[in-house]
């Protein structure tokens, strides 16, 4: 029994990083670069939640939207003023403003809220399920963040493979010199990658700090990384491999703390990834095609 | 009046002087061959046009219309499609939605009439609609790249070799298609190093030499020109 609340809790964890994933994992398959600032924007989408909710007492629902809404703008004024007038520029030049980005919005984090810790409440209610005569319980928490997780994955991919938008989405991340012959606006295209995936780390954020209640400027970051981890192991450029990532490393980060070590937990996690990497380096759903010419 | 003019353009690729000083102009309804060897610049103009790649001087009018600083992905709106250089099909995307991205600027009217068009063309792209483009043969490729194009209702239709890698009974079915094409009113621009098949469909043709344009002529006139022959017919 204990397995089984093991393993709820590691798929709970697990849709977190999923959900956080495929923010990197979409902006990796259009922009080609890793927005290592994405795991900060969490952060953000937390302390907009928690000032809503928590100061001005307004309705979690409310909180959630506004994070929403403030992570999405700020994800396209990020690829706007920093990413997009490196398009044409070396990877490494855009990988390197990617970090610093990072590191601008934990300190202007730092800056605007100050570096303590703020104890954030949980949007969703206390209270349990319980199973076999409360031998199992799982709290509301855990079932609205897997849910949460379902709903985004069926919604994203449905927009991705039915709308003409998200068509033209694969096509930019495939070839955008062939997108723009198609009438497609590579730079809107990317605009809305960015925004979508910042919408999403906010809900991540929101449901992260609901999980694990301190919040500081720095919150973002290891989930960021754990996240990144995900998409690659998963096959970077892969929703699918975005969600199968995400759920495998939360559910081996919490079976390696209730099994192994607590210390050595984030240890085993990246110990996978290398072997897994080792194995198939284009990640487990990753897949190079084969051109024909 | 020419449909599309082509003045003085100059395209670098950061220190190299790629295209230099190229002009030349497409009547409503010719079609218009633009030989050369590999690497005299072909590719380079059609992407110069297609708002791709920039000139640093001259212009591009396509109708009237000075189209050097249009964005490239509202070119095609304007009734100027191309088929890219090596096809660039959407690979991990299926056959209809291909096709579909074809008409990405246009309503959904009219689609389905095209589509059935293509598909009652190329009866091989509507048996595996369905399937991946990347399973699909070289030549099937071609067809799908050229559909595709088709689906924006082109003015004019920029072809960049055609014919490349493909098996010569596929040669033929490709040019008898853009033949016609042109005669359902479509003008041509075809880029090719196939020299002989071009000339013989085309009304007018430019060869291109390291960036240049060295000489113009009617299409049957330049077949039977010594240095033309020499150089790109095989003698």
């Amino acid at each position: 029994m204990l397995f089984l609340s093991y393993l709820i809790s590691g798929i709970s964890l697990g849709s977190i990083y999923a959900i956080i994933a495929l923010g990197y994992t979409m902006v990796y398959g259009i922009a080609k670069m890793l927005n290592f600032a994405h795991g900060d924007v969490i952060m953000v989408g937390g302390y907009i939640c928690f000032f809503a909710c928590s100061y001005y007492g307004l309705h979690p629902l409310v909180g959630i939207v506004m994070a929403m809404v403030v992570c999405t703008v700020l994800g396209i004024l990020i690829d706007r003023f920093a990413y997009k007038p490196l398009r044409q520029a070396p990877a490494l030049a855009v990988l390197i403003t990617a970090i610093g980005m990072s590191y601008f919005l934990q300190n202007s984090a730092q800056l605007l809220w100050g570096s303590g810790s703020r104890v954030f409440s949980s949007v969703i209610g206390k209270g349990s399920f319980s199973f076999f005569d409360g031998q199992l319980t799982i709290n509301y928490l855990t079932v609205v963040t897997i849910v949460v997780c379902i709903v985004i994955m069926v919604g994203l991919v449905w927009f991705i493979n039915q709308t003409k938008r998200g068509k033209a989405m694969r096509a930019c991340s495939e070839d955008k010199g062939a997108a723009q012959l198609m009438g497609i606006n590579v730079d809107n295209t990317i605009s809305l990658t960015f925004a979508i995936g910042s919408a999403l780390a906010a809900i991540a954020g929101v449901l992260l700090c609901s999980a694990y209640p301190l919040l500081n400027p720095t919150t973002g970051m290891m989930p960021g990384i754990k996240a990144f981890t995900a998409a690659v192991f998963g096959g970077i450029g892969s929703i699918p491999g975005a969600l199968v990532g995400g759920l495998l490393l939360g559910i081996i980060e919490i079976f390696a703390k209730a099994y192994l070590s607590t210390q050595f937990s984030d240890a085993i996690v990246f110990a996978v990834l290398i072997i897994v990497l080792l194995v198939k380096p284009t990640g487990l759903l990753g897949k190079k095609i084969n051109e024909k010419v | 009046m020419a449909m599309l003019e082509v003045e003085n353009i100059n395209v670098y690729y950061g220190s190299i002087h790629a295209i230099k000083g190229v002009g030349f102009h497409v009547n409503e309804g010719e079609i218009i061959s633009l030989i050369g060897a590999n690497g005299a610049g072909k590719t380079t103009i059609l992407q110069t046009i297609s708002g791709l790649l920039r000139s640093k001087t001259g212009s591009v009018k396509f109708m009237g219309q000075d189209i050097s600083h249009v964005p490239a992905h509202k070119i095609v709106g304007l009734g100027l499609a191309q088929v890219p250089e090596g096809r660039r099909v959407f690979l991990q995307m299926s056959v209809a939605e291909n096709l579909e991205l074809g008409a990405y600027t246009q309503g959904k009217a009219g689609m389905e009439d095209t589509l059935t068009m293509i598909y009652d063309r190329f009866p091989r792209l509507k048996e595996r609609r369905k399937q991946m483009a990347g399973t699909l043969s070289g030549g099937e490729q071609q067809m799908l790249a050229m559909g595709r194009a088709m689906m924006s209702h082109p003015k004019m239709l920029m072809l960049d070799e055609p014919s490349m890698g493909l098996a010569p009974i596929l040669v033929e079915e490709i040019f008898d298609l853009i033949k016609m094409l042109n005669e359902g009113g479509t003008t041509i621009l075809l880029v090719e190093q196939n020299a002989q098949m071009a000339l013989s469909i085309a009304d007018r043709g430019y060869v291109l030499e390291t960036g240049s344009i060295v000489t113009s002529a009617a299409a049957k006139d330049l077949l039977n020109d010594d240095s033309v022959r020499k150089a790109y017919l095989g003698g």
